[in-house]
């Protein structure tokens, strides 16, 4: 088993989730540089968060378009693991990987702070057996999940509401949203659930040295992965 | 050589440059300077390359007079920390940029700082900023249009830090605002940076080796921030919107590749030396490294990559456009550093040679725009100690009574001081930051008294903070600048770290002010000196004289940056803690101060719109002797958070652990006279701890032993929604109201 962590310019979780993967889940785990066209030899990806190419356009517009980007669709389309956290999430939108879209916070604010999260589908593929309740921080100015109506009602139908940010007892108020989003949606899965895109930092909740380890429940994922 | 341009005295002054410092100028060549080399004399001697007022008192710091001494220049910014890994940090200010446009200026002033530390080899691993502004809310006094102005300046220096921070990948771990009419027109905007480096693996600037390669790196050179240098070290007018054109663009994208890109060619070994081209530019990093190597350079400004290519030696030397550094390589192996470089996106061009006998020669369209030793721009800039004066304002805060304040309503007054901009959170701040990326933040902002960085590779703790008080320093310059570091080191040591070294921010009005240039010196005096008992060498800083508008001069702002080590990361403690638990106060003995810890308080200005009155000194053996017993005590585990009482006293510290707990707090204090004294008093040397029941007494024993005083406070109580102090009750819900939702209305 091996996961390779995708090197985009302007990506900075791309160390963190290295060493989450490897220290704090034993797993196998190597960079891809974003020019690459192969992902040979991989069983799992992670597109990380940061600001790739700058965000200077659309979030994730310029990275969905990257060499690597048709391997990860390869990827996607044949039911392997794809997690896209943060900017990685709006990269994976761009690439019509993940429906809906990503925009400004509601306030317009960057934010940065510790959030509680409702499992709302806990038999997908990424999503088994993890915590009803998890608490991760996000980190983003621009997490705002929006869709169109028909979609957020296959999603809910088709249960691919992976998160949603809820209070600390589990209820989702309007004060628990912490950007805005419909519906409160903090991450979704693809229709097969092997690509899974959220905007809290699960590689960041991996050890309770940093404050929660809550994030190893998503990320143990890939340790079930049988090669 | 071109001497088209004649220079009269009109130039030059028009650059910052006075006669004496010309006819030096001319006496150093032995004839006229070309005009492109008048401009490299101006920046490079100006206050901000130069520092021609502030050396003579930076010498009172140790470690930095044996760096300009010569031995250990390179290392003098390095903490060893054992396990082979070296820690270094820096503040940088960007006062004047952030005043004339305050996203960039700010954005730019995290750039810089965080280039320095990349260039001595290390990873930026932590980002601090201390920040300065006028009123926020009417105060009665600044006019509205300027309360707004002020706003305008906060929201977009925060969003500028946060843009660029945020971007680049550099955890902003914390930092502190304050607020003061006296900053209206010319904030204060200092950031911050550390990094961890192998100590096998340090740069030098110094360039070496005669041949050897000079490679330009980064973002192509255009017009903007020429003679920024100069602009930062002259008073900022009225006009001050036209300066804009002396403020650069950041662009933080290019700045991270720069560090990747950085980090990865180092690694070839192919790198002889490198340095940020930072404040002037190509002028700096040439001449700074071709001095500290000893050597000259040959410099070919048409391969320069240029955003406009019309642009004359004269602009080239100095602009200051961002993300750009030089290095050194070693001969032959110039295209494994260029490889990394444009790897990474970045363009990367041999622009000249290292030539060891002669002087630094730059052309342009093949002519020699500049020649000349580039250790006369270095080390020959003209030193100044302007004549200082004690001020009126200082000998009656001496004499001040508190029998006239009277002792205010202790409900209310509470509510006043937590709802004070200089008090309440500053959630709305840190909220902006990315706090966590690198994920190394142990304690972050809002938790504990300082941050905690758990570096990967190592079982240590770095505990970081950044902070002063320039209301005291401005009614006792010396006391404020002893206090200024005291304070810094119990915060870390409220964390369990040891203290171990300061950066400096030093940020003051015009020195040529008798005044100002007392504030200066006494409280780099204060500084130096509790540095010395403290064992916390300064080891880097940042001097901005010049802070002052037409709406008058800044306080006296020294900001001290402390390094704390922890043996453990995982033994950190913060000020949350949980129901159930004891309380008690550990506290340096001192004399008896007649103003009673309350002569320039947050107390008397926030509610009683009085600043007078002096600091209580502090007895720095015993604050080192308070910070050894707290770090002892967290080491074993005893106590479960610590909370050193600053800014609004032991009132306002235990408020703020039972709204960050969220949990009741009964608490009685030994008042014998003034309410406000026992409540407000900001006397130095007092630490709040929390410890379990039965740890108790080993507490007690051991502070007493350590010659420190020791009394019960109370206790937390665990599903309680009440504040009790004295009697005295709060709601947990208005206590919130007041510290949490104060900035947050302001800007609203």
């Amino acid at each position: 088993m091996k996961v390779a962590v995708v090197r985009f310019p302007g990506a900075n979780c791309d160390q963190d989730a290295l060493w989450s993967l490897r220290d704090d889940l034993c797993l196998s785990a190597e960079y891809v540089w974003h020019e690459d066209t192969s992902l040979a030899g991989f069983d799992a990806v992670i597109l990380p968060g940061g600001f790739t190419y700058g965000d200077y356009l659309r979030c994730g517009a310029i990275a969905a378009r990257a060499p690597i980007m048709a391997e990860v669709a390869r990827f996607a389309l044949e039911g392997r693991f794809v997690i896209g956290v943060c900017n990685g999430f709006q990269v994976l939108c761009e690439a019509g990987l993940l429906p809906g879209a990503l925009l400004l916070n509601q306030n317009q604010k960057f934010l940065c702070q510790d959030v509680y999260l409702r499992a709302e589908n806990r038999t997908s593929p990424w999503t088994e057996g993890v915590d009803h309740i998890l608490r991760i921080p996000i980190a983003h100015g621009e997490g705002r999940y929006v869709c169109d109506d028909l979609t957020l009602a296959r999603l809910a139908s088709e249960d691919r509401i992976a998160f949603r940010y809820v209070d600390a007892e589990g209820r989702q108020t309007e004060e628990s949203n912490p950007n805005g989003s419909v519906d409160s949606i903090a991450g979704v899965l693809n229709d097969a659930g092997n690509v899974l895109g959220m905007m809290p930092h699960p590689e960041r909740a991996t050890r309770k040295l940093l404050g929660s380890d809550d994030g190893r429940q998503i990320l143990a994922a890939l340790c079930r992965v049988t090669v | 050589m071109n001497r088209m341009a004649a220079i009269t005295p009109e130039v030059y002054s028009s650059m910052g440059l006075n006669d004496f410092e010309y006819e030096r100028i001319v006496s150093l060549l032995g004839r006229e300077p070309t005009i492109t080399e008048l401009g490299m004399f101006s920046v490079m001697w100006s206050e901000h390359c130069g520092y021609k007022y502030s050396r003579p008192v930076l010498a009172l710091f140790k470690k930095y007079k044996e760096a300009m001494e010569g031995e250990g220049h390179e290392n003098a910014g390095v903490v060893d920390i054992g396990d082979g890994w070296g820690v270094t940090m820096k503040v940088e200010s960007h006062n004047h940029p952030s005043a004339v446009e305050p996203y960039q200026g700010a954005a730019t002033g995290v750039g810089g700082i965080i280039r320095d530390i990349l260039t001595m080899g290390a990873r930026p691993i932590a980002a601090l900023n201390s920040l300065r502004f006028g009123p926020i809310v009417p105060d009665g006094t600044t006019p509205d249009a300027v309360v707004r102005r002020n706003r305008y300046l906060f929201e977009h220096v925060v969003a500028g830090i946060a843009g660029y921070g945020n971007c680049v990948g550099v955890p902003t771990v914390g930092g502190e605002v304050n607020f003061h009419p006296r900053y209206s027109g010319n904030p204060l905007v200092n950031a911050m940076c550390v990094g961890m480096l192998r100590l096998d693996e340090i740069t030098t600037a110094a360039a070496q080796g005669d041949g050897n390669p000079v490679i330009y790196i980064g973002s192509a050179t255009g017009k903007d921030g020429i003679h920024g240098a100069s602009f930062a070290s002259k008073k900022l007018k009225d006009d001050a919107v036209e300066d804009r054109p002396n403020v650069q663009i950041g662009d933080p994208f290019a700045e991270k590749l720069l560090i990747e890109g950085t980090l990865e060619a180092l690694k070839t070994g192919a790198i002889v030396a490198i340095q940020d081209m930072g404040a002037a530019g190509l002028t700096c990093s040439t001449v700074e490294m071709s001095s500290k190597g000893g050597v000259g350079m040959e410099i070919d400004l048409d391969k320069v990559p240029m955003r406009e290519s019309d642009m004359s030696a004269y602009e080239l030397m100095l602009s200051e456009s961002q993300e750009r550094m030089l290095a050194v390589a070693e001969k032959g192996r110039e295209q494994e550093v260029l490889d990394v470089f444009r790897k990474w996106g970045l363009k990367a061009e041999v622009i000249g040679y290292v030539n060891e006998q002669g002087e630094t020669t730059v052309r342009r369209n093949g002519e020699v725009a500049a020649s000349l030793d580039a250790t006369f721009l270095t080390d020959h800039c003209p030193t100044y100690v302007p004549p200082f004066e004690v001020p009126g304002y200082h000998l009656a805060a001496q004499r001040f009574v508190l029998d006239r304040i009277p002792d205010a309503d202790s409900h209310q007054s509470l509510l006043t001081l937590l709802a004070a901009p200089n008090i309440a959170s500053k959630r709305w701040v840190y909220q902006q930051y990315d706090q966590q990326v690198q994920t190394q933040t142990v304690v972050l902002p809002g938790h504990g008294d300082a941050a905690v960085v758990a570096p990967r590779g190592t079982t240590k703790g770095l505990a970081l903070t950044l902070d002063g008080n320039a209301r005291h320093v401005y009614l006792h310059p010396y006391v404020g600048g002893l206090r200024a570091v005291c304070e810094a080191a119990r915060n870390v040591a409220c964390v369990g770290a040891r203290p171990v070294a300061v950066t400096d921010g030093l940020n003051y009005g015009n020195p040529q002010r008798p005044h100002v240039y007392w504030q200066f010196k006494e409280s780099v005096l204060g500084i130096a000196e509790a540095c010395e008992v403290m064992d916390t060498p300064v080891i880097s800083g940042n001097v901005s004289f010049y802070n002052e508008s037409d709406l008058g001069e800044v306080l006296p702002t020294p900001l001290i940056g402390m390094l704390g080590v922890l043996e453990r990361a995982d033994r950190a403690v913060g000020h949350r803690v949980y129901g159930g638990l004891q309380l008690g106060v550990i506290e340096v003995p001192l004399p008896e101060d007649p103003q009673a810890g309350l002569g320039g308080s947050e107390y008397l200005a926030a509610v009683h719109g009085i600043e007078d009155g002096l600091p209580t000194a502090p007895d720095v053996q015993g604050e080192k002797r308070l910070c050894k017993s707290l770090i002892q005590l967290i080491e074993r585990g005893v106590i479960a958070g610590a909370h050193d009482v600053s800014d609004g006293g032991i009132a306002v510290a235990l408020a703020e652990i039972a709204v960050s707990s969220s949990i009741g707090i009964v608490a009685k204090l030994p008042t014998e006279g003034r309410r406000d004294e026992a409540f407000y008093s900001e006397a130095p040397g007092r630490v709040i701890v929390a410890f379990d029941r039965e740890v108790g007494d080993e507490i007690a024993e051991f502070v007493r032993e350590s010659e420190l005083r020791w009394w019960e406070l109370g206790a937390t109580v665990a599903f309680s929604d009440v504040l009790e102090i004295d009697g005295v009750r709060w709601s947990l819900s208005e206590l919130v109201d007041a510290f949490e939702g104060s900035i947050p209305r302001a800007m609203a």
